[in-house]
């Protein structure tokens, strides 16, 4: 029992309760977002140390013992997730103070981002299949009120394609939900781990299908290859900080419940890796190809998380390997891959949030310059441009290289090849933002738009937009620099997901007890 | 009763996604109810049907009787059909929006997005 797994859910949740309360004043909202988001980190950094010495932590909420009640459990893949979170939520609630204006937080903006982390987080702690549901829905109910807030023309039509397909895929999961509810008569993950590899030998066709509705739930939400086509549709449409709390987190939460579902909850089948391989094969090329047709910088940013979705499934689908040194290495790599993709996505969009700032504008050939009038928010986005296409010694080489490596063990050539082109790919398009934005000179007439010069950003704006990103650039050097450091931590969380013994026990172990005393209350013997 | 109400459940599903397949909007969003009906339906129907049986322990036992009417799917549903109806009446909402700031309701229309 361990009561700090709630406070990653119930802050956010009670930091969002008080903003609703002070809507009309914006000043004490902005306080609000800074204090939650700080207290977030605070709490998950808790935790995840928690974890880290003492083992998987878990809390039955409300006593009901394990297959009963709701659990909420944390291993070291979870309070890894719940810490990003919480970093990402710090960093979009500063930039937001500066990028974000009145009417939209008069409107309840920064509640609806507390709602989100909630959401987020009750994803990545949960124990229980449904109330992973419940999650999900949380966190999608905040993502289309984000999306769409402001109104603006774009954002309502990409907001139709978003909720159409989420909705979608929350069909997909529950009807996966019901299935499984109704062969195994459990929802709790710890118990269908250990129920459903008998049935699955009963019924092999009928966990087959389930895995597929959840391949189709969760594919959509992270954006695989062919279910991504929502994504470039929407994520440009928003405001900077709203698309960069979006590309940071959303997309993850679907490959933490891949990865979760097809390590601990399904009978490990070589057909489903087999298929995923292949499905992350095909996105990281398909993603990475998407992006050379854009000419806007927020939507060549999009293709590349759909391209970088590809090599964290890549890891998945590596499972299928009999070398279990393969196996490790690869479960690692995509725990490592998250990880860095987090941060250096975030800190990208947000970089393009700040470029908006500066000239008003996306759109690549209405850009230039920047290089020669502000180097140094040129040398922050080479920081993370770099690093997400995999050079040395930024953090993406080290994700790069552990994937590569371990699907080179894994003896899956074809995907390696697939993997190291997209490499290559990604550092093509990074070097055409950086050519058309920052490097060729300023075109002479911006048409259309309205030009800002450099003058137009107060010191204390460019303090708020700049701050988060400098921190998360230097995040990124700090892990090129010392990868081991994160890639124990990887490799730990790695072993605990592929022997989930350690976790089945930590949930049913409790329960077990507490089964036995409430039947020692009641004078039966068991 | 079970294979009247796999049938329906799989009607419910052809007729939402063939709903969702069409270029009207409004059209989209029954589609989506009738898919989220489909999947309740689903819960409910493989949860297991059982007449007459409430889930109820006898006096003196500790374990309700043999067959017994499962409440916990029809608590699943509950909190789904809660949940849906939330994401319907934003979805509404929003196709009111996107009707009067593109000014049509053919899905075809929204291009402005696209690649």
């Amino acid at each position: 029992m361990n009561n700090l797994l709630v406070l990653p859910i119930v802050i956010p949740l009670l930091t969002a309760g008080l903003s609703f309360i002070s809507w009309k004043s914006l000043r004490l909202q902005r306080i609000l977002a800074l204090l939650g988001a700080g207290a977030l980190m605070v709490a998950a950094t808790g935790l995840f140390i928690s974890v880290y010495t003492d083992g998987i932590q878990v809390l039955q909420v409300g006593n009901w013992p394990a297959p009963f009640g709701i659990t909420l459990i944390a291993d070291l893949l979870s309070s890894i997730m719940v810490v990003l979170t919480a970093l990402v939520g710090l960093a979009v609630a500063v930039y937001s103070l500066a990028d974000i204006d009145e009417q939209r937080i008069s409107f309840g903006y920064f509640p609806l981002l507390q709602v989100l982390l909630t959401g987020v987080s009750g994803a990545f702690l949960t124990g229980d299949l449904f109330n992973l549901y419940v999650w999900f829905e949380v966190m999608l109910m905040a993502s289309f009120v984000l999306l769409v807030l402001g109104g603006e023309s774009p954002q309502v039509e990409g907001g139709i394609k978003y909720v159409t397909l989420n909705l979608l895929s929350s069909v997909s999961f529950l009807v996966a939900v019901g299935i499984l509810y109704a062969v195994a008569h459990t929802l709790n993950m710890a118990d269908l781990s250990l129920k459903l590899p008998r049935i699955s030998q009963t019924h092999p066709t009928l966990i087959l299908s389930v895995a597929g509705l959840f391949i189709i739930g969760f594919g959509i939400k992270a954006g695989i290859f062919p279910l991504y086509f929502w994504l470039p549709a929407s994520y440009h449409t928003p405001p900077a900080a709203t698309s960069a709390l979006f590309a940071g987190l959303l997309t993850k939460v679907g490959v933490y419940a891949l990865i979760r579902i097809f390590t601990l909850v399904l009978p490990r089948t070589t057909f489903s890796y087999n298929l995923l391989l292949t499905l992350a094969g095909l996105t990281m090329i398909i993603g990475v190809l998407g992006a050379f047709a854009q000419v806007e910088i927020r939507r060549i940013l999009s293709f590349h998380i759909i391209s970088q979705i590809g090599y964290m499934i890549m890891g998945l689908g590596l499972l299928a390997s009999k070398d279990p040194a393969a196996r490790l290495l690869a479960i690692a790599a995509a725990v490592f891959y998250i990880s860095h993709h987090i941060i250096v996505k975030t800190n990208l969009f947000l970089i393009s949030g700040t470029v908006k700032a500066l000239r008003g504008t996306y759109e690549l050939k209405s850009l230039g310059g920047l290089a020669a009038s502000s180097p140094w928010i040129a040398i922050l986005f080479l920081i993370p441009a770099l690093s997400l296409a995999g050079m040395p010694p930024l953090s993406g080489f080290w994700a790069k290289l552990a994937m590569i490596k371990a699907g080179l063990q894994a003896q899956q050539y074809l995907v390696v090849v697939a993997a190291l082109a997209a490499g290559l790919l990604t550092l093509m398009s990074m070097i055409k933002i950086w050519d058309k934005a920052f490097w060729k000179p300023a075109p002479e007439v911006v048409p259309g738009e309205g030009w800002h010069s450099t003058g137009a950003l107060t010191p204390r704006r460019l303090l708020l937009l700049l701050g988060p990103i400098t921190a998360l650039a230097a995040l990124t050097v700090a892990i090129g620099l010392q990868p081991q450091l994160l890639f124990t931590v990887a490799e730990r969380s790695a072993t605990q997901l592929l022997d989930s013994s350690a976790y089945t026990q930590a949930v049913l172990g409790a329960g077990k007890e507490a089964l036995q005393a409430i039947d020692l209350v009641q004078g039966v013997t068991p | 009763m079970f294979f009247l109400l796999s049938f329906v459940v799989g009607g419910l599903f052809a007729a939402g996604f063939y709903l969702m397949l069409r270029r009207s909007m409004v059209k989209l969003i029954f589609g989506l109810v009738l898919l989220s009906h489909a999947a309740n339906l689903l819960i409910f129907t493989a949860g297991g049907l059982v007449r007459a049986r409430p889930p109820l322990i006898p006096p003196g036992d500790l374990v309700p009787a043999k067959e017994f009417a499962d409440p916990v799917p029809q608590a699943l549903i509950l909190t789904a059909i809660v949940i849906s109806f939330a994401v319907i009446a934003f979805a509404a909402v929003l196709v009111k929006r996107v009707y009067r700031t593109v000014g049509s309701g053919d899905v075809d229309e929204l291009k402005a997005t696209d690649i």
